[in-house]
């Protein structure tokens, strides 16, 4: 240190003799991430509750009310009681526990403060015991230390709401409304969130909103893209609006870790996680359902992290998410939950069970709701070694109806994929062979609209494949599947009503030898891309499944993400800052031509924001895919005006650089030639300059080589 | 058969014994081998007499010659202004001079003991300035190999630089122990034996490494640049700080390498932000920025064509976890005045931490953390890029 502090001294001393300025320049102090030295932007007001909950500091106290009025001698025995019951629900601190004592009569005044270590605790336990009934006399009225204030202030008299003029909304949907059509997307890098507009007629991005340190961990689009939600230590948000991104609305719930929108974004799952006080506990969970437009939480779960990791990838990391699944299509009718022996399906009507109680089903591990309709699939796995065998049910709801049902003998493992307009099934079915020794794969396919639901068994040409990807064409009637052992495999194309073989699944072809071991459909279908991650290092194929031709392929090399925008026009492969380099993202036309490229260290998040449902009609969408010709005139016009300006931009800009450029190194000849002379002594008098530009020049040189006089005499 | 008839012979038998051999030598080692008896028994003009004739037979085809004499990471690269040697330094204690059109190796410095970090050649080729770690400047006579002069400091030397009329050089050295970095002015006097270690001007550095210092036009600034990311002009005489370079146009990261343009007039600088800027060596004017996707190490300006190259990579540290592909080892060309990346040639599979441009403008060599010299002679087609 002292050794720093003589160097400062002595610049210091030097830069006075010089007469420098040497004040300290403040925008070049760089804080650590997170620190923001107390200046907040927009969000003081949640800054302010949070500060406020601190300030008091009693979140972690409550009040036990309706306790027996006992004398000195009982004292110690009440409190006993009273330790041993909010004992076992938390740490109570040391001197945490106040029983009040009258100091006239010496008794106890029938109620007492506790303090737990953290407010978490404090909570639990007023659940746990309010109402709790020490005798029949004694029934324990519990509060937060905190409420009492909030419930002193109630006026005594009712007040009619004051009615507040009805203001219109702004229009959440005006993005769509985009005179050029182009679609939107937000990405995070770095502290920064962005949302930018795609305008691949020009090959670059346009913004529209930025914001560092707009979220605490990470960004999520409503399903039908009107809202974007942030999550916050406090809780979540969601921003949207006309031009810019305003914030719409806030859930609170400290410590969020996880969110999930319902299909038709009504409604907000959200979820967090809580260290026990106690090590041997399980974590404790809190999961709150809002309505997204009031911000009222419609209903709120809480328990142990074990009643919520059933059925899920294991009880390493805890739950599944999303621990609850929504079904019955946009509607957001109903939300259902894995549990032991059964799954719990909730109405939001009332957000409680149907019927009031649970579908029972003996051990089922698995289920999922039909993307357009309230039907359940579920699959219970073979049992009592191999005497019970396996079954995937399709349940109706809210009748409870089981619609259709199918045995699979010697199962290991099933995963169901709908359709996404919930017309077919595909159950992948992991068998064991015969000696029990490995496993071969094949497919139960549902006709889901059909009469009776017929299913048909398809196995693929080599049943030992390994089948490393499946995937439906959205709105369509194919599928795609890769498979094989080998470290490249084959990619096979089936389709559920070919035009020769109605009613019958067919192969369409085969494509032999891929790198590839993802598949990405375009929403629209018909085209796909068939990428080769992570170990394949970013190779991608853009495939014509109509055509069975392939349009491109290319490479985005070290890509993790592929993600097609919502009208299947571009795509985007993204590397995320799983690795260390390349960070960034390209957007390619549908049929794989690359059409920018832009680089972010830290890149995160690359997500185009949904577009809802068209509101065109099947047929009309098919009148317009016939007269493309008639509806697209208009749009080539315009193609044409875009192109023309570019390139005379383009043009524009080169120039302006050259003549830029020229004007400098008009300035460097001319600064040499003025030194040329001054260089010259310092060189004691060597005249070389012209040698070191090594300018390129073409010197025609003529030379006389020879002159020769010579009579021509000519003919006459 | 005359001479000129048997070389010809010779150097058409070449690629003939190249396609025979399986063993993993190239080609061009087989020539070299060859080459090297020859050298033994023949002048080396004759030799490159050979070499013309080859570069005629492959034309089209730009391979570069790959020169392997250094044991560890190379450190810095440098041509004389005649364009025909080539230094090169390394951490392995011992510079190295070449032949810049064949990629012979023509001999070595020993003297140092520690990595050598710079050097410098005198513009009449006799006199070589090497920077090292091991504290010491030294000064060789180019063509013998002989030390002629030892500047001894109490800090690793980082770079030098012969000033104009080379009766100057600047020495920056590291912060070491309590020492500060700084930048040394020294006379180089034409008679050594009245060279003296004294020197002209001492200017404390600012903090952190001071990775280049090179002189502005006629001798009369020194310009700086390093672990701080500030470029700084300063007087070469009186050591007043000039100019800084701005903060919210700058580098944001340590600047790794700064090169001048042949005439002095502007200078490109790297540095581990991932870019590359062009500055005006006068009035320290922000002209150009060459944004890439890998940390700049080294950085180089065609003196023929409008051209840049940016050599780097990962960092040096996390290049065996991944592909080697995923590094990135490629010398970037970009458009020096349209700012857009022209092409890449490829090779290294370390970090490249040091590039060269031939003065000729027609051959470019790279140094890289895998300890190899590459040497690419550019075939027509380069000098006929369009974009």
């Amino acid at each position: 240190m002292a050794a720093e502090v003589m160097l400062m001294n002595e610049i210091e001393a030097t830069a006075a003799q010089m007469g420098i300025d040497l004040n300290i320049d403040f925008s070049s102090i760089q804080l650590p991430p997170g620190e923001n030295c107390g200046i907040i932007s927009d969000d003081e007001d949640v800054y302010h509750d949070d500060q406020l909950e601190l300030d008091s500091g009693f979140g972690n106290v409550i009040v036990v009310d309706n306790l027996p009025v006992v004398p000195r001698e009982k004292f110690e025995k009440l409190e006993g009681v009273i330790r041993k019951i909010y004992g076992q629900i938390g740490m109570i601190k040391e001197d945490g526990l106040w029983m009040p004592v009258d100091p006239e009569t010496k008794k106890t005044l029938g109620y007492c403060f506790i303090e737990y270590n953290t407010p978490q605790e404090a909570e639990l336990a007023k659940e746990k015991t309010h109402g709790y009934k020490l005798d029949r006399a004694h029934i324990f009225a519990v509060n937060m230390f905190d409420d009492f204030d909030k419930y002193m202030k109630v006026p005594d008299e009712w007040a009619p709401p004051e009615i507040k003029p009805y203001t219109p909304g702004e229009n959440l949907q005006k993005w769509l409304a985009d005179e050029k059509a182009r679609d939107q997307f937000v990405i995070r890098a770095g502290t920064d969130t962005e949302v930018l507009w795609n305008d691949a007629r020009q090959s670059k991005t346009e913004l529209v909103y930025k914001r560092a340190y707009w979220t605490e961990s990470f960004v999520q689009w409503s399903p039908m893209g009107t809202y974007l939600a942030t999550v916050h230590r406090q809780g979540a948000a969601v921003w949207g609006g006309a031009n810019t991104f305003n914030r719409l609305m806030r859930y609170a719930h400290p410590q969020v870790k996880l969110i999930d929108f319902s299909p038709g974004e009504k409604y907000l799952v959200t979820y967090s996680s809580h260290e026990p006080s106690n090590p041997r506990d399980a974590n404790r969970v809190v999961i709150n359902i809002f309505d997204v437009r009031t911000g009222k939480v419609m209903r709120d779960f809480k328990g142990s992290a074990d009643e919520f990791a059933i059925g899920g990838a294991g009880g390493v990391a805890g739950v599944s998410w999303p621990v609850f699944r929504w079904g019955g299509g946009k509607e957001d009718k109903y939300f259902a939950k894995l549990g032991k022996n059964m799954i719990s399906v909730y109405e939001t009507d009332t957000f409680s069970l149907i019927d009031k109680k649970s579908l029972k089903v003996e051990n089922v591990v698995d289920f999922s709701w039909s993307p357009t309709d309230p039907i359940i699939a579920l699959f219970v796995p073979e049992l009592g070694g191999g005497n019970q065998p396996a079954r995937v049910s399709l349940v109706q709801i809210p009748g409870k109806e089981e619609l259709r049902q199918k045995n699979l003998f010697s199962i290991s493992d099933c995963k169901m994929y709908w359709q996404s307009n919930g017309e077919y099934l595909a159950v992948k079915a992991d068998r064991y062979t015969k000696t029990k020794k490995s496993t071969y794969t094949g497919f139960e396919l549902f006709r889901i609209k059909e009469r009776d639901i017929p299913i048909e068994v398809l196995e693929l040409d080599n049943k030992n494949d390994k089948i490393i990807a499946f995937a439906w064409e959205p709105k369509g009637h194919r599928f795609a599947v890769i498979h094989g052992d080998n470290p490249r495999p084959d990619i096979s194309f089936y389709s559920m009503r070919s035009t020769h073989n109605l009613g019958r699944v067919s192969k369409l072809a085969t494509l032999k030898g891929k790198q590839a071991n993802a598949l990405f459909w375009s929403p629209g279908g018909r085209f796909i891309v068939l990428a080769g991650l992570k170990g394949f290092n970013g190779q991608l194929e853009f495939f014509n499944v109509d055509e069975l031709e392939t349009m491109a392929t290319a490479e985005h090399f070290m890509a993790t993400d592929v993600e097609w925008d919502p009208t299947g026009r571009y795509v985007a492969t993204s590397v995320t800052s799983v690795h260390e380099m390349e960070n960034g993202f390209n957007i390619w036309s549908f049929n794989g031509k690359l059409l920018y490229r832009i680089l972010k260290d830290h890149f995160f998040q690359f997500l185009w924001r949904p577009r809802p449902p068209s509101f065109l009609t099947p047929e009309k969408e098919e009148e317009i895919a016939k007269n493309l010709k008639k509806y697209s005139k208009k749009y080539e016009a315009e193609d044409q005006d875009v192109s023309m300006l570019l390139s005379e931009q383009d043009r524009e800009k080169r120039r302006m650089l050259k003549e830029e450029w020229e004007r400098w190194v008009g300035e460097w000849r001319r600064a040499h030639e003025e030194e040329q002379l001054e260089r010259q002594m310092l060189r004691d008098g060597e005249a070389s300059d012209e040698e070191e530009e090594y300018e390129a020049k073409e010197v025609e040189v003529e030379e006389v080589l020879d002159v020769s006089e010579e009579v021509i005499s000519f003919e006459e | 058969m005359d001479r000129r008839q048997r070389l010809i012979a010779y150097w058409s038998d070449i690629p003939m014994a190249a396609a025979k051999t399986s063993r993993k030598i190239t080609e061009q080692n087989k020539i070299q081998q060859k080459l090297g008896t020859l050298i033994l028994s023949e002048k080396v003009r004759e030799v490159e007499a050979i070499f013309i004739l080859f570069e005629g037979r492959r034309r089209g085809k730009m391979r570069p010659i790959l020169m392997k004499g250094h044991e560890r990471p190379l450190t810095f690269l440098k041509y004389n202004r005649d364009g025909d040697l080539l230094f090169s330094c390394a951490k392995d204690h011992t510079p190295t001079v070449w032949f810049a059109d064949n990629g012979e190796r023509l001999g070595t410095y020993r003297g140092h003991n520690g990595a050598v970090w710079t050097c410098d050649v005198s513009r009449d080729s006799t006199r070589l300035l090497t920077g090292s770690a091991d504290q010491t400047v030294k000064l060789w006579n180019v063509q013998t190999g002989t030390q002629l002069y030892t500047f001894n400091f109490g800090s690793p030397a980082r770079s030098v630089e012969f000033a104009i009329g080379d009766k100057l050089a600047v020495i920056t050295t590291d912060p070491f122990m309590d020492l500060t970095s700084a930048i040394h002015v020294k006379r180089i006097a034409k008679d050594q034996t009245e060279q003296t270690e004294e020197s002209l001007l001492v200017i404390k550095g600012p903090q952190g490494r001071i990775n280049r210092a090179v002189w502005g036009p006629l001798n009369r600034t020194i310009i700086s640049a390093g672990e701080d990311a500030v470029i700084r002009i300063w007087d070469s005489e009186t050591g007043k700080l000039l100019r800084e370079s701005d903060k919210e146009s700058g580098h944001k990261k340590t600047i790794t390498s700064l090169t001048k343009a042949a005439d002095g007039s502007h200078f490109l600088s790297g540095s581990l932000d991932k870019s590359a800027k062009l500055w005006d060596a006068r009035t320290l004017t922000l002209i150009k920025t060459y944004g890439t996707e890998r940390p700049v190490n080294a950085v180089a300006m065609s003196p023929l064509l409008d051209h840049v190259v940016l050599g780097g990579g990962q960092d040096a540290s996390a290049v065996t976890t991944t592909d080697h592909r995923a590094g990135k080892f490629e010398a970037k060309f970009y458009d020096k005045i349209l700012q857009e990346e022209i092409g890449g040639v490829k090779g290294h599979f370390g970090p490249i931490n040091a590039l060269a441009f031939n003065p000729d403008g027609k051959s470019f060599s790279s140094g890289g953390e895998d300890g190899y010299v590459r040497l690419h002679h550019f075939d027509p087609d380069y000098f006929n890029i369009k974009i």
